[in-house]
C-alpha cells in the first residue's frame, strides 16, 4: 500500500544531512512519496527500512502477465473499489472454455466461432482474449493432442486446465514459450503445479475454498519464490462470490493484505447461456479480472465487452477522436456536411447513424476537449466562434462547393450568430443522432 | 495467528423505504403492495448489511407507441402494443414482472395530443386490470405534464401510485398534487449527483416526506454513457449510506427506453452479421444493462421485452440468495 510522504519520513534518519540533495529529510520523503527520487540517495537508511519502503512501493495487486507476443494480455494492478475514485486499469479478460474431448470438426468449428468474436466500438478494438483448454477426458494423451490442434488454429493466449501436473508438464514443454496460464483445481495439488510452472516460467491460476484458504496458500508460495498467481472463485451463489472478490479487492486496496493482492478469476460455468450472461455481468461489475465462459455466440459476448469497454474508461479522461474532417460513404463536392465533438462517444453515434442513412456525408470532428453537444456548448468550446474558426482552419471551403453546414439541433440558437460569424449558412439538424438517416434523406 | 481476513464497511444509514401501491384496508385498491429502498449495505453483500427488499422489474407500457420499434420487438409484443390495459395484464400475469411503468407518451401536444380526460380514463382501465401497483409518467412535455398528471393523482387519490418525473426545472405542481393525494414521486436529475440532491431538497421543502422519493439518475444505454450513471449512482449511494439523508432514496433506471434506442438492439443481422442473431442481442443488450444498474444500486428497473424481463427475475432471484 502506498505510504505517504509523512509515514515515509518517520522512517527515515531526521539528521537532514542534506546528502542526498535535499534540504530536509522531509523534504526527500516527499519526493520518495511521489516516487521522483530513489531510496539509494539516502546512504544512512538501514537494510530494513529499505525493505519496508520496497515492500511499500509494490502495488496492492500483482500484476500478471498472460500470453506472449501481441496478443498477450495482463490483469491486476487495480487500486480502487468504485471507478469514480480514480479508474479500473486493466479490462477483465475473457477467455472460452473449450473440452479436449470435442472431437475435430466440433474444434474447428468452436474456434472459428471463437475467432469471430472481435469488434470494434468506439474507435476501439474489443475481443475476447484467451482460450481456456479443459482436460475433461481426464486423459493426457487426448489433452496435449488437442493443445497441437488448439495452438495450431489459434494465436489467443492459452489458459491449461489440466487434471494433473504431469500433464501440464508436458504441455508446458510444447506450448510454455507463449506463456500460458496454468491452472489448478485442487489446492492440495499446489505444490506440484507450482513446481512446474516455476520451471516454464508461467503464471498459475487455483482454486481454494475460502480466503483464509488463499491467503494460505499464497503465502506459502511466495515464501518458495513463486508469486505470479491468479486467485479462482469457487463454485457458489453469486452473492457469495461477489461477497469473497469484494472482500479480496477491499482487503488488497484498502487494508494492503498481500496474501490476497493477486488478480482474480472467476468461471462462470452454467449451460443456460442467458444466466451465464447474467453472472458474467454481474462479475465484470465487481472485480473479476480473468473471466471464463463457455457461450461463443456474438450476441452475448458483445454486450459483455461493451459493457467492460464502459467501465473500464477512464472517468477522468473522456475518449476522443481526433479533430478532422472526414469522409463518410462515396462523396462528391456536393456531399452534405455535418458538426460534431470530438467525444467518442458522440462521434461514433453520429458516425453510424450517418453511415446508415446511406448518404455520402462529410462529418467534421471538432476539438471541444472531448466534451459532448451541450457540455462544450456550454464550456464555449462549440460555440459560433470556434466552429467558424475550424471550417476556416480545416479549410472546408476547398473540400466541398456548396455552403450549407449542418449543425446538432441541440445547438440550434446559435444558427444566426454562426452564419454572422462564418459566412456559411446553417440548417438544423436533428437532437438526436437517431433522427439523421430521415433528415438526410429528406434533405 | 494471523488477524481475520474480513473487511467489513459500517454504514450508518439506511436508504429511506419507498412503498408503492395501497390496498383496500388502506385507501386503494391493489391486492399487492411493493416496498424498495431500507439498504443498509452494498448491492447484494448481504454479510455487511440488511437488504431487505428484492429490485422490482416494471413492465414499460405505452398508450401511443410514438417511436419506430425493431421487427423483432414488435412481433414479439405483437397484439398487446395497440391495447395498453391488455398489454400490462400480459406483462404481468403472463411475463410476471413486479408492476407496471404506464408511459403516457400520446399526451405530447406534438405527438397524438391527447386530453387529460383520455389519460385519466386510461390509467383508471389499466388499474382495474391489474391488481399490482402502477408507475405513471407524463409526455415531457411540462405544460402539458402540468395539465395531465394532477388530473389522474386526484383521480387516483390514496392508490400510492409512483408518478414522474419532476425535474428541477419543473416539479412543483406535480409534487403538490402528490403530496396530496398520498402518492409518491421520481425526481429526475442528469447524471448529476448535486442536482439528485438539490431537487429532493426542493421536492421535500414542499412538504413532500423523503419516503415517497424515487431518483431518476437518466442512465445511458450499454455502450452509449452506461458508465456516467453507473458511478453517479455509485457516488450518491455511498453518500447515503454515509448519512447524506438527502441521497438515501431509491433509484428507478430506464433501461427499455434507453436500451431499444440504441443501434445493437435494432439493427437486422442482415445489416450486421458479426453481431449475431437480431432477436437475441437485443434481449440481451437490455440484460446486461440492466445487470450493470443492479450493480450499481437500481432499485427499480423499468424493461420493455418480454423475454429480457423474464431473464433479468431470474437473476435477480440468484442473486438475492444471500
Amino acid at each position: 500500500m502506498a505510504l505517504s510522504g509523512l509515514d515515509i519520513y518517520k522512517l527515515l534518519p531526521k539528521t537532514n544531512c542534506k546528502k542526498c540533495g535535499f534540504q530536509t529529510c522531509l523534504a526527500f520523503a516527499m519526493q520518495l512519496a511521489k516516487k521522483a527520487v530513489s531510496l539509494d540517495k539516502c546512504p544512512d537508511v538501514g537494510a530494513e527500512v529499505r525493505a519496508l519502503l520496497e515492500e511499500a512501493s509494490q502495488p496492492a495487486i500483482r500484476l500478471v502477465e498472460v500470453g506472449a507476443g501481441d496478443r498477450r494480455f495482463a490483469v491486476g494492478q487495480e487500486t480502487v473499489l468504485f471507478r469514480h475514485e480514480e479508474k479500473f486499469h486493466h479490462p477483465t479478460a475473457i477467455g472460452l472454455i473449450v473440452e479436449d474431448d470435442v472431437p475435430a470438426s466440433g474444434l474447428a468449428h468452436v474456434l472459428k466461432g471463437i475467432h469471430a468474436l472481435e469488434f470494434e466500438r468506439v474507435g476501439q478494438k474489443i475481443g475476447v482474449q484467451a482460450i481456456a483448454l479443459h482436460n475433461k477426458s481426464g486423459e493426457k494423451g487426448r489433452f496435449l493432442e488437442q493443445l497441437k490442434a488448439v495452438r495450431a488454429a489459434s494465436s489467443l493466449p492459452l489458459i491449461l486446465m489440466t487434471s494433473s501436473a504431469a500433464t501440464l508438464k508436458e504441455a508446458l514443454a510444447v506450448a510454455g514459450p507463449e506463456r500460458p496460464l496454468a491452472y489448478c483445481h485442487r489446492v492440495t495439488d499446489l505444490a506440484s503445479y507450482i513446481s512446474v510452472c516455476r520451471e516454464f516460467g508461467v503464471p498459475l491460476a487455483f482454486r481454494a475454498s475460502s480466503l483464509e484458504e488463499f491467503s494460505g496458500a499464497t503465502r506459502q508460495a511466495v515464501q518458495s519464490g513463486f508469486a505470479d498467481l491468479v486467485l479462482d472463485i469457487p463454485e457458489g451463489r453469486a452473492a457469495d462470490r461477489l461477497w469473497q472478490l469484494t472482500q479480496m479487492r477491499r482487503l488488497a486496496v484498502k487494508k494492503g493484505e498481500r496474501s490476497l493482492g493477486f488478480p482474480t478469476m472467476v468461471i462462470v460455468d452454467t449451460a443456460v447461456e442467458s444466466e451465464a450472461v447474467c453472472q458474467a455481468a454481474a462479475y465484470i461489475s465487481k472485480y473479476a479480472n480473468i473471466l471464463l465462459l463457455r457461450t461463443v455466440k456474438p450476441e452475448h459476448i458483445l454486450p459483455l465487452l461493451t459493457f467492460r469497454q464502459n467501465i473500464y474508461t477512464d472517468p477522468q479522461k473522456p475518449l476522443q477522436v481526433e479533430p478532422n474532417i472526414y469522409p463518410i460513404g462515396d462523396v462528391s463536392k456536393d456531399s452534405p456536411v455535418l458538426i460534431t465533438t470530438n467525444f467518442s462517444l458522440t462521434y461514433y453515434t453520429v458516425l453510424g447513424e450517418i453511415e446508415s442513412s446511406r448518404v455520402p456525408s462529410y462529418l467534421i470532428c471538432m476539438n471541444t476537449e472531448g466534451m459532448s453537444v451541450l457540455t462544450a456548448w456550454a464550456a464555449e468550446k462549440f460555440g459560433a466562434e470556434q466552429i467558424a474558426d475550424t471550417l476556416v482552419k480545416f479549410k472546408l471551403a476547398d473540400v466541398v462547393s456548396h455552403t450549407n453546414l449542418i449543425i446538432p439541433g441541440y445547438v440550434a440558437m446559435m444558427s444566426g450568430d454562426l452564419e454572422d460569424k462564418s459566412g456559411w449558412r446553417v440548417l438544423v439538424g436533428p437532437r438526436e443522432a437517431s433522427g439523421l438517416p430521415a433528415y438526410l434523406k429528406n434533405l | 495467528m494471523a488477524e481475520e481476513l474480513r473487511l467489513v464497511s459500517h454504514w450508518s444509514q439506511r436508504v429511506h423505504e419507498v412503498r408503492i401501491g395501497a390496498t383496500k384496508q388502506e385507501g386503494g385498491s391493489r391486492a399487492v403492495t411493493l416496498t424498495v429502498g431500507g439498504q443498509g449495505a452494498l448491492p447484494f453483500l448481504f454479510k455487511e448489511g440488511a437488504l431487505p427488499h428484492p429490485p422490482l422489474i416494471a413492465a414499460e407500457v405505452f398508450d401511443v407507441i410514438d417511436e419506430d420499434w425493431p421487427e423483432t420487438l414488435c412481433r414479439d409484443l405483437d397484439g398487446m402494443s395497440r391495447d395498453p390495459v391488455r398489454w400490462a395484464g400480459t406483462m404481468i400475469k403472463d411475463v410476471q414482472a413486479d408492476l407496471v411503468c404506464l408511459k403516457l407518451s400520446g399526451t405530447h401536444p406534438d405527438g397524438a395530443d391527447k386530453p387529460a380526460a383520455e389519460a385519466c380514463d386510461l390509467v383508471k382501465k389499466v388499474l382495474s386490470a391489474v391488481d399490482r401497483p402502477l408507475i405513471v409518467l407524463g409526455c415531457g412535455d411540462a405544460p402539458k405534464d402540468n395539465e395531465v398528471l394532477p388530473v389522474i393523482s386526484e383521480a387516483t387519490k390514496g392508490e400510492r401510485l409512483l408518478f414522474g418525473d419532476v425535474v428541477q426545472e419543473n416539479y412543483k405542481t406535480l409534487t403538490a398534487a402528490c403530496i396530496a393525494d398520498g402518492h409518491s414521486i421520481v425526481a429526475e436529475s442528469p447524471i448529476d449527483v448535486n442536482i439528485a440532491k438539490q431537487l429532493n431538497i426542493l421536492v421535500s421543502d414542499l412538504g413532500l416526506p423523503l419516503d415517497r422519493i424515487v431518483i431518476n439518475p437518466t442512465i445511458g444505454a450499454l455502450g452509449y454513457g452506461l458508465e456516467y450513471a453507473y458511478s453517479i449512482m455509485e457516488r450518491a449511494r455511498g453518500a447515503a449510506l454515509s448519512g447524506d439523508k438527502m441521497l438515501a432514496m431509491p433509484f428507478i433506471c430506464f433501461v427499455g427506453q434507453e436500451t431499444w434506442r440504441t443501434k445493437e438492439a435494432r439493427v437486422p443481422e442482415s445489416d450486421s452479421p458479426g453481431w449475431g442473431d437480431a432477436r437475441e442481442r437485443g434481449i440481451m443488450w437490455e440484460v446486461v444493462a440492466a445487470m450493470a444498474m443492479l450493480q450499481a444500486g437500481a432499485d427499480i428497473l423499468t424493461m420493455r421485452h418480454p423475454q429480457a424481463i423474464r431473464i433479468v427475475k431470474h437473476a435477480i432471484t440468484e442473486l438475492m440468495k444471500g
